[in-house]
């Protein structure tokens, strides 16, 4: 759905990280949401209360759709938090786990 | 329905549309009377929007043990009231009553709590119910991830909780299949009494009745004196921050801090005296914040996405008013600071009464008269 524009294409570092265990990539400076979005994954949630899918909406912090579960720690933000090698990220169904 | 009578265009005129009013409109009408509630607008200063939604008897009625006992009949009643407006709406208000917990932070508050509770059930005329008071480790098993200062607690399995938004928007849905008469933006100016029935001179006109329910929590005490009753009530202001939504932990409400039917924890239970300032007050609610992760450590980890502050309507003595008018009868006040935990008797046991126009001996002792105590010289 998402490509990058051609003079960006190419711009900052690859990174690898994964998506639900899965390797994925992505470049310097995007954001987790930027990526997600760039490797096909338009929903990144299901909603807590009525389980509907949602996705990266306004991509600057406001709408909080854009929430994943990243390197286990859920409800981040993933427009609002770079993506980083390494880094785990998991679409998160429903509520996020608060560990006991 | 019923017809209108004579001299009024409704059978029963209810003042105020939160909970309280809302409650009694829905029993009224389901009493076969035909109801107006004039309401107030979006502005309106509205504790059913800002409450903590506690449907609770533990500890209340130190003073008054009718209220006990009142209290633990809505506990009671509850679950067919849910089931009641289920069945009529299609909207489940998540009633649930695991039997609720009020954790001590250390030795004096639990000895302090238990003694509390012993002079409650040790009360004249006292209906006993069933309670326990815990050491930390047995609350540990019921509350494994209580913090390390937690003492204890007390217990009762009376005490539950709901979703009060939900529960006020059910109403007035229940209140308009039942062909209640919802009509916002009539603030009620003037009251009077004239031909064994009574105009209400609102900002959007005159309306008419036979009867009217003064349920307008704090302009209670502007309009009970137009119809020779007295609601001396303060607000008093209360804080409350929500967390993102969670899987659910913690199954059983507390005093401080719930979790919600649909994950969010809300933390709460602050008490201050400043009128009808709702402006948020940070360093109130970092000291119930910081209380409730002693309580429970594992909030810390949690997110905060909204916080407010409330105003709840207290008479002086904490506990509700409901009579009738000696001298405008037909005239009803009704006023208390838990319509969440009340709603049941308001609209099962109370709106009934209202509709046959007698309250009978048992609400004596709930009367303003208890307040006209001449001061001592």
């Amino acid at each position: 759905m998402f490509r990058r524009l051609p003079e960006i294409a190419a711009a900052g570092d690859a990174i690898g990280f994964t998506i639900d265990g899965r390797p994925a990539s992505a470049r310097a400076g995007d954001s987790v949401a930027a990526a997600l979005l760039a490797n096909g994954v338009t929903a990144c949630r299901k909603t807590p209360v009525s389980g509907a899918a949602r996705g990266p909406y306004c991509m600057m912090g406001v709408c909080f759709d854009c929430l994943v579960t990243i390197d286990g720690v859920g409800n981040r933000q993933g427009c609002q938090v770079r993506v980083a090698d390494g880094m785990a990220v998991e679409t998160q169904d429903g509520k996020r786990e608060v560990e006991l | 329905m019923t017809q209108p009578k004579q001299g009024g265009e409704y059978d029963v005129a209810v003042v105020g549309g939160g909970l309280v009013g809302s409650a009694l409109a829905w029993g009224l009408a389901r009493s076969g009377q035909k109801v107006a509630v004039l309401d107030e607008g979006d502005i309106a200063v509205r504790p059913s929007r800002g409450n903590f939604a506690l449907v609770w008897v533990q500890g209340k009625g130190l003073g008054m043990p009718e209220y006990a006992g009142w209290s633990r009949q809505s506990s009671e009643d509850w679950g067919g009231f849910a089931e009641l407006l289920r069945e009529q709406t299609g909207i489940d208000v998540a009633y649930r009553r695991p039997g609720g917990f009020m954790p001590a932070l250390s030795e004096e508050d639990l000895q302090s709590r238990a003694n509390a509770m012993m002079r409650l059930h040790n009360q004249p005329n006292m209906i006993r119910y069933p309670y326990e008071v815990l050491d930390r480790e047995a609350l540990l098993k019921e509350l494994p991830f209580i913090g390390p200062e937690v003492v204890g607690g007390t217990y009762c399995p009376l005490d539950g909780h709901c979703n009060s938004l939900r529960l006020l928007r059910t109403l007035h849905k229940g209140i308009g299949l039942l062909g209640v008469d919802y009509r916002p933006n009539h603030r009620v100016e003037r009251i009077d009494h004239r031909d064994g029935g009574f105009r209400l001179a609102t900002a959007a006109g005159e309306v008419r009745a036979g009867k009217v329910v003064l349920a307008a929590g704090h302009d209670g005490a502007r309009l009970a004196p137009m119809v020779g009753l007295s609601a001396p009530v303060r607000p008093q202001r209360g804080h409350i921050i929500v967390t993102e939504k969670t899987a659910p932990f913690l199954h059983h409400p507390t005093n401080y801090v719930r979790q919600t039917d649909e994950g969010g924890v809300m933390i709460g239970d602050s008490f201050e005296e400043a009128g009808f300032d709702t402006t948020l007050q940070p360093g109130v609610s970092s000291a119930i914040a910081a209380r409730a992760i002693r309580i429970f450590p594992l909030l810390g980890k949690l997110n905060v996405v909204r916080s407010w502050a409330a105003l709840r309507v207290l008479t002086p003595d904490g506990f509700p008013i409901y009579e009738q008018s000696a001298t405008a009868p037909g005239a009803f006040v009704v006023t208390c600071h838990s319509g969440v935990t009340l709603a049941a008797n308001h609209a099962l046991t109370l709106a009934p009464l209202i509709a046959a126009g007698d309250l009978g001996d048992r609400f004596q002792t709930f009367s303003a008269r208890r307040f006209h105590v001449p001061q001592a010289a």
